[in-house]
């Protein structure tokens, strides 16, 4: 069964440009920055919007439903803290967008291409909490 | 307008020693190695150099006593070897030398390479490694086409057999493996078996560029540059490496590399069927099979077919990646792999290669990077001058 690691993995150091997503993800929200001039997602936080060139950026909330667009079974961890098998996956959003997270909670030959996923926050240590995804039905 | 590298000459290649590890060496040392190798294979003194690109530049122009010396310490292959040839082009350098090398870098077996580790916010709780954020592209592109396991271990087996009887090969002798070997080794990150993957090595690599009129009193056949380009979707490892990333065009970072082909091939007035031989960088089987379609071999989702049809192999339609490359030659750090690509191209176009000569070869193609990384650089070489 993939379930989410363990309190000890390495874990993310915030940007100012990306406290926000974090601070939702300790909150159980999962956040997405958009450019409210032209509505285009960022691939990653930023202070511009990559299309428009607009600096009216907002974090509305994701209902965290998606669907799997790729996706690995790791057999091999990058380094000994990381529990094995775990399947880091990217999910497309219903609201269009896309992001790296890692599919828990069902074996690993059940993951295919749009798998329906819903999303569900596990602390990686006392500050972070991390977005992880797991079937719906 | 005449071709932008048409005085342009790769003069000089070497690759030193390549092992699991090299003993008494670290990368500034085994560069030294890989320089001298160079330049003696060019046939140029060391004064005559008067410009070093590589990540111990500074240290060669000390260590050399190549002052006062343009100097410009970057590390990644195809694009300094552009660089260095542009230097020669406009007349800023004489004779350009190329040299990096990896050693002494990876020492702690619990954990996978350090350069494979990336630590950035969107992706270090996800344990990605480079194999990982690779075999996401992959199965997407398995997704979209229905390529399967054994097409990629078809690719994996051929490299690694073209290393198993190269006896400059790290892995020389370890095979030969059939794709039923491939699919048998354990799996890393699925679809990725140990032996779809890059292997870690140390070694160095080097070349010397020179304008056609110094390489008229060298002894070797010249090597043209016929054409080169890079493309970049952003830095590696930071996001998610989604198949269908767009940016200026409607080309997929799936597909990256295709932009820059495409320069090379007009720069170089050809066409994919004028290439005699692919050394194709190889850091993952799949990164072939994308290649083989993003520079235009053959259709988009037919790369699978492609290799299944035996076109890679020895004596094929387009051999590929003929000494064995990163996953049996050698994967030597960060940037002399990068480089091993244009070092066999040369290799195959002066016709010196001991092993899997490709006979007549007039064109090579070498590549650098992969989708994974969301970079791919290519480079078109040619016996004839531009
Ligand atoms: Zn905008």
């Amino acid at each position: 069964m993939l379930e989410p690691q363990p309190v000890g993995i390495p874990v993310p150091n915030p940007s100012p440009a990306s406290k926000p997503y974090w601070e939702g993800a300790a909150r159980g929200e999962l956040l997405y920055q958009r450019c409210d001039d032209c509505g285009t997602i960022a691939l990653r936080p930023g202070t511009v919007c990559g299309s428009c060139l607009g600096r009216n950026l907002s974090w509305p909330r994701s209902a965290g439903l998606g669907s799997l667009y790729s996706w690995t079974v790791v057999w091999r961890p990058q380094q000994p803290a990381f529990r094995v098998p775990y399947a880091p996956a990217i999910v497309a959003l219903d609201e269009g967008f896309r992001m790296m997270s890692a599919v828990v909670g069902c074996e690993p030959e059940e993951l295919r291409a749009d798998l329906p996923l819903a999303v569900e926050f596990h602390p990686a240590s006392d500050d972070i909490s991390l977005p992880y995804f797991r079937p719906r039905t | 307008m005449s071709h932008p590298y048409r005085d342009v000459v790769i003069a000089g290649v070497h690759n030193t020693v390549q092992a699991r590890q090299l003993e008494g060496h670290d990368s500034e040392s085994i560069t030294f190695e890989a320089a001298l190798g160079a330049l003696a294979d060019a046939g140029v003194p060391t004064p005559e150099v008067d410009a070093v690109i590589g990540a111990h530049a500074q240290e060669l122009v000390l260590g050399l006593r190549l002052g006062p010396c343009t100097r410009l310490p970057w590390q990644l292959g195809i694009p300094i070897v552009l660089e260095g040839a542009d230097l020669v082009a406009s007349g800023r350098a004489d004779v350009v030398l190329i040299a990096a090398g990896g050693a002494s870098m990876y020492t702690d077996r619990t954990a996978t390479a350090p350069w494979t580790r990336p630590a950035n916010e969107f992706v270090v709780g996800y344990g990605l490694f480079t194999a990982a954020e690779f075999a996401l592209m992959a199965r997407r592109h398995m997704v979209m086409y229905g390529t399967t396991p054994e097409q990629l271990a078809t690719v994996a087996s051929t490299i690694r057999n073209n290393g198993h009887v190269n006896p400059d090969a790290v892995y020389f002798g370890r095979g030969p493996f059939t794709p039923a070997d491939i699919l048998a080794s354990r799996l890393v990150a699925e679809p990725f078996h140990l032996l779809d993957c890059a292997m870690t090595s140390e070694g160095g690599s080097a070349l010397v560029l020179t304008s056609a009129e110094r390489a008229a009193d060298l002894p070797n056949p010249p090597v043209w540059i016929l054409g080169g380009a890079s493309d970049s979707y952003g830095p590696a490892y930071q996001i998610a490496p989604a198949w269908d990333i767009v940016g200026r065009s409607d080309v997929p970072a799936g597909y990256v590399g295709r932009t820059a082909a495409r320069h090379a091939f007009a720069t170089a007035g050809l066409a994919p069927d004028d290439v005699d031989v692919a050394e194709l960088y190889d850091p993952f089987s799949f990164e072939i099979i994308r290649q083989l379609e993003a520079y235009g071999f053959c259709p988009d989702g037919e790369g699978g077919a492609f290799v299944d049809d035996g076109n890679i192999g020895p004596g094929g339609r387009l051999p590929v990646t003929t000494d064995g490359g990163t996953m049996s030659y050698s994967h030597a750090g960060i940037n002399a792999q990068q480089l091993q690509r244009v070092i066999r191209g040369v290799e195959q176009l002066r016709g010196t290669c001991a092993t899997n000569q490709v006979h007549g070869a007039e064109v090579a193609i070498c590549s650098n990077g992969g989708s994974g990384a969301l970079f791919t650089d290519v480079m078109l070489l040619g016996k004839e001058r531009p």
